[in-house]
């Protein structure tokens, strides 16, 4: 049996909120995805709105607080990251677009994403794929093909979707984000920028002073 | 031992208590009153940076430092930055050198990438390639003050033969050089690489990076061979508004916080202050602040303080340094004298730089003399 980290990161505003009821759901259905494939895993789950004044002190300062900086350190190395957002007018709310803002544009590279989404009606559920999905091409991660998407009334059985609930189109989007986990292997630690080892001869600054110099 | 002084932003900025803003003339002759009075209270650097958009003023560093120069007789002269990316080394180096004749070798030179991105294209280059441009125009401006003739082709200027930079260096011994950066830890390895100092101009963001990045520095500094990581050169910057009771500065300078041009409408005065080596206070609470700074960072050479910013009007900054200079830094000159290790260097300076290469040669000299009594036997 293998480990893999698992991030689930919700921008939902409300206490609790249907972003962290949603993220919650895929989060417990990827980690039994996980598990059918014999791969277990651990899981963070992330507020961004405890994160709310850190996030923009970080936009005016340019520099996270110590505790944001734990926070982008753990996306950064999650093997499989799982993101729920509120659709505030037509699109990813302002605290979520802030949170993928002041994260290293590189830390998502190659990270297997599943986007999550919801809003009051369903009339808003293509948001994923013009909006939030774009997103993620930009950050070169790897967002799986199902994107799920939660309307208020998913929630009930009244006016939800009878023929493909939202259960169902979790578990589909987790098996697919499972599959893309398992076949990566654990994400190896990035190259610290400031750890000396990374300057030795043949390191790209080494080479460049070394040419300058005749070396 | 250490040095301690003032680097100025110079930028032109409402007093938000007043809604006054000063003329760029106004602005221009407060920053040659500001570095008078640094002289005066017994600072030992006055640094300005090197800006090309308003709201800054301070395009031309070694004219205003020349002006400087002239007027005073024991501090040292600097910048912060000067912009390695986006100037002609060839025209650094020629300036600087000018400067340090003026100057009577009370000259030091800061350099920096920029942090505004338009001067790249303004100046006909491109940020993608500021780290190279930082890299290629450095080792250029290196071989301009220590070689006589240079021959030399690069990507991004136009080639030289048989160049003579001019004047040459002071005794010839060019201007110690200082290489600011706030993220960058290629930077630090050219920094290391030339044996040359370093700045992390640590006011705007938390310890734990800088940390980090001096420790780089450090260690790399070593593996060069210019000495043991504990002898690297490091200045750190600074930022203090000091009243005689704490809870006076910190009414007086939160409006200057709360609409500062750089951090303004984002954290609190409390959060800023505590992340960042920002103190608002009394004499004592900037003492014990920056008497901890080596703990963090190890034992420095030098210490920088913004004190003219964020519209603060002239006359208040020449009280900030009265009190910075009389009652601040001979504080911390003392303990941070203490248990300071005899084999940490003394902050650099032009007559130390040249005894030092005055010892050099004569060692050569020593070295070469028994092979010419060998020759003679």
């Amino acid at each position: 049996m293998s480990d893999r980290r698992l991030v689930v990161v919700t921008a939902g505003l409300s206490t609790p909120s249907s972003s962290r009821l949603l993220a919650d759901r895929i989060a417990a259905a990827s980690v039994a995805a996980l598990a059918e494939r014999d791969v277990e895993a651990s899981v963070t789950t992330i507020e961004l709105r405890e994160y709310a004044r850190d996030l923009m002190d970080n936009l005016i300062t340019g520099f996270p607080s110590v505790r944001l900086d734990a926070m982008l350190d753990d996306v950064a190395s999650a093997d499989g990251l799982i993101v729920v957002t509120p659709i505030f007018s037509t699109s990813y709310s302002g605290l979520f677009k802030t949170f993928i803002d002041v994260l290293d544009p590189k830390a998502l590279t190659g990270t297997p994403v599943l986007i999550g989404a919801n809003a009051g009606t369903a009339r808003h559920s293509l948001a994923i794929d013009y909006a939030i999905r774009p997103l993620f091409a930009y950050l070169h991660a790897d967002a799986v093909p199902t994107g799920v998407f939660a309307a208020s009334s998913d929630w009930g059985d009244a006016d939800g979707d009878t023929v493909r609930p939202l259960q169902e189109r979790v578990e589909r989007a987790a098996r697919e984000l499972a599959a893309a986990m398992a076949v990566r292997q654990s994400k190896p630690l990035a190259v610290d920028p400031f750890d000396p080892a990374s300057f030795g001869d043949g390191s790209s600054v080494g080479t460049m002073l070394g040419g300058l110099a005749g070396f | 031992m250490m040095q301690f002084g003032i680097f100025t932003v110079g930028d032109v900025t409402t007093d938000p208590t007043t809604g006054r803003t000063p003329t760029e003339n106004e602005r221009i002759k407060a920053m040659v009153a500001i570095a008078l009075k640094a002289e005066e209270v017994g600072l030992d650097v006055f640094a300005t940076g090197e800006h090309h958009n308003p709201p800054f003023v301070p395009s031309s560093p070694t004219t205003m430092l020349g002006y400087i120069a002239a007027q005073t007789e024991r501090i040292l002269l600097s910048t912060s930055t000067t912009l390695i990316t986006t100037n002609d080394p060839v025209k650094i180096a020629e300036d600087f050198a000018m400067l340090q004749h003026l100057a009577d070798g009370r000259v030091d030179v800061m350099m920096g990438r920029g942090n505004t991105g338009p001067v790249y294209p303004w100046f006909g280059k491109d940020i993608r390639q500021g780290v190279e441009l930082a890299l290629e125009n450095y080792n250029l401006l290196h071989r301009l003050w220590r070689e006589e003739y240079v021959d030399w082709q690069g990507r991004f200027r136009t080639p030289l033969q048989g160049f003579q930079s001019t004047p040459r260096p002071l005794d010839d011994v060019p201007p110690f050089v200082w290489h600011g950066s706030i993220r960058t830890p290629e930077i630090a390895e050219q920094a290391a690489f030339y044996g040359d100092g370093f700045f992390a101009n640590n006011i705007f963001w938390p310890k734990e990076h800088f940390m980090r990045l001096i420790g780089l520095y450090r260690q790399r500094f070593e593996h060069y061979g210019h000495g043991r990581a504990d002898q690297a050169i490091v200045g750190l910057g600074g930022q203090a508004f000091i009243r005689k009771n704490s809870q006076d500065a910190v009414s007086e300078f939160r409006p200057y916080f709360d609409n500062a041009p750089v951090y303004g409408h984002g954290p609190s005065l409390e959060d800023f202050t505590e992340q960042t080596p920002l103190t608002v206070g009394s004499p004592q609470q900037v003492i014990d602040r920056y008497a901890a700074m080596r703990d963090y960072f190890g034992d420095y050479q030098r210490q920088l303080f913004l004190m003219d910013h964020a519209g603060l009007p002239l006359k208040t900054v020449l009280e900030q340094l009265d009190i910075l200079g009389e009652e601040v830094v001979p504080v911390l000159r003392k303990e941070l004298a203490v248990n300071r290790p005899e084999s940490v260097p003394d902050a650099p300076t032009h007559a130390a730089r040249v005894a030092e290469a005055r010892a050099a040669e004569t060692t050569v000299e020593t070295a070469a003399a028994p092979e010419k009594e060998d020759t003679h036997v």
